[in-house]
């Protein structure tokens, strides 16, 4: 298990509110002072642009920022040449959806993503399959909010082309078999791209994208202790060498003529313009504190303390208290408390200094078949504890006192 | 302005809406959402004589937008259309005697865009 007390002194937010009960985690985490520091340091000490000066203040910019690329690689099992850095993950996933429907899918062809993702795994593939004339395919959830995988031989076809499903539900913290789903999906065509939305599951589990079988991976640092602004885009350089970038102009070209332009290798060829230089370093030092921490156990702590929130919300509160979702949890639980509207629960327990989410989390589709239009969400991380979901408890006997 | 948003004059608007319900006869209708929340508020209305005579809502939502519509359909009966065309955020804001903070500042004012449009 984790030592709480002895982590929540790396985050400085502690110290401002000493009694802050911070469960929303899966919008954006609390950053650690070296992640802080770090970026500062930047500004400080090697404030220049990268890939540019011909000076010493640059090329120490440009080393940090290429080295946090390698750290990146190193911690999903990719190559530092795979990784693209963007500004989050719904930039990532509309890089890669722009580029693989315009370069891999023509008129008929068909995407297949499923009902609980988030609108940034969902609206740009509703939004391009109406542009380009595709067939957007919807795999559904069954009443456990588990995806139900034995649809998936009849969804895929000779026309699927690309497969993008999140790795945890953002709503409900499933956790996907996505290495099974891979295997159905690579078995019936292995030309289909498999893109995986990571955004809630980097942050929380060592994965292996080579392993995964997957040819994509959208991820935030925002999410996993790092600086907000810096997204990430890994995919396999066969398909990134294919596919066009987002942005054009300053720094993702390489020989620029009147007639025509010639662009730079990947990874930089998608990252036009000054990057966010500042966090993308500050990323790297999130990941070395992840690290040193221990996925493993990170992941065990989220599992436990969404399996302690459900079983201590049964017990004190009943049926007045609705959980959605499976049984194991990334780490997030969403429920709504008698028939009170999660905004009011949210506002009552912030006086209380406990931060919960409360609306649709983006997942409007899932919502809709959830028969609920907002739901209440904590969402733990390393820095939450057992007392923080006894804390809860309190809050919403208080919101129970106050609402009747 | 109260600080405590969940005040006894708001949780008793919530608890007992003043207005609730459908109006037979109504000459006006609209409907608002907050997709936001799923808020829904409609309301109903008999309008003569440049005055709402009557006027009834329905929908669900939160605390702040119940009690919101429950406040707001009191306060317009028998005023004139020309005098309501005048309220805003302010005006809600001192009816229901609170500060809010952007996001619910959407709740406390979907009635008056439901009001705004059931008087057009």
């Amino acid at each position: 298990m984790i030592n709480v007390s002895k982590i929540k002194k790396d985050f400085p937010i502690f110290s401002f509110y000493p009694n802050l009960v911070y469960l929303d985690s899966a919008a954006t985490s609390l950053k650690p002072k070296v992640v802080i520091d770090k970026v500062s340091e930047y500004y400080q000490r090697y404030s220049a642009n990268i890939h540019r000066g011909i000076y010493q203040l640059s090329e120490k910019a440009t080393q940090e920022y290429e080295e946090s690329r390698e750290i990146v690689a190193r911690f999903i099992g990719g190559k530092s040449s795979e990784i693209v850095f963007t500004k989050n993950t719904t930039e990532s996933l509309n890089l890669v959806a722009i580029g693989l429907t315009e370069k891999f899918t023509k008129r008929g062809d068909e995407v297949l993503v499923s009902i609980m993702e988030h609108h940034s795994n969902f609206v740009p593939w509703q939004v391009l399959s109406k542009k380009k004339g595709l067939k957007l395919k919807i795999l559904d959830v069954d009443a456990n909010g588990n995806l139900k995988i034995s649809q998936l031989k009849r969804l895929i076809t000779r026309k699927t082309k690309i497969v993008s499903l999140s790795y945890v539900s953002n709503v409900l913290g499933t956790i996907n078999p996505i290495k099974e789903i891979g295997d159905i999906i690579k078995n019936k065509n292995k030309k289909i791209i498999f893109v995986i939305d990571g955004a809630q599951a980097v942050p929380h589990l060592k994965l292996n994208v080579k392993e995964l079988g997957i040819d994509f991976l959208a991820f935030s640092g925002h999410k996993m202790l790092g600086p907000t602004g810096v997204g990430v885009l890994w995919g396999k350089e066969e398909f990134l060498n294919e596919i066009s970038p987002l942005h054009y102009g300053g720094g993702m070209i390489e020989k620029v003529e009147i007639k025509n332009t010639t662009f730079q290798k990947t990874p930089w060829r998608f990252e036009g313009g000054t990057p966010d230089i500042a966090n993308v370093i500050g990323l790297k030092e999130a990941i070395l504190y992840l690290e040193k921490i221990g996925m493993d156990k990170i992941k065990s702590h989220g599992i436990e303390l969404a399996h302690i929130a459900e079983s201590r919300l049964k017990e004190e509160f009943g049926e007045k208290i609705k959980i959605f979702g499976s049984k194991e949890k990334m780490g997030i639980v969403s429920f709504n408390f008698k028939d009170y509207h999660p905004h009011d629960v949210s506002q009552i327990l912030d006086k209380e200094k406990i931060c919960i989410r409360a609306g649709h989390h983006c997942a409007m589709p899932l919502h809709h078949i959830l028969k609920t239009v907002a739901t209440c969400r904590i969402s733990f991380y390393l820095y939450n504890s057992k007392e923080d979901v006894e804390r809860l408890i309190e809050g919403l006997k208080k919101v129970e006192k106050i609402l009747g | 302005m109260e600080e405590n948003l969940y005040h006894d004059f708001l949780l008793f608007h919530w608890r007992n809406p003043q207005n609730y319900g459908r109006l037979k006869n109504a000459n006006k209708r609209a409907i608002s959402d907050n997709p936001f929340c799923g808020d829904v508020i409609e309301m109903e209305a008999e309008i003569k004589d440049d005055k709402i005579k009557k006027i009834r809502f329905s929908g669900k939502g939160c605390i702040i937008s119940i009690a919101s519509a429950s406040l707001l359909t009191e306060y317009v009966k028998n005023k004139k259309i020309s005098e309501l065309k005048k309220l805003d955020k302010d005006f809600i804001l001192k009816l229901l005697n609170i500060k809010l903070g952007p996001t619910r500042l959407k709740c406390a004012l979907l009635s008056l865009d439901v009001l705004k449009k059931l008087i057009q």
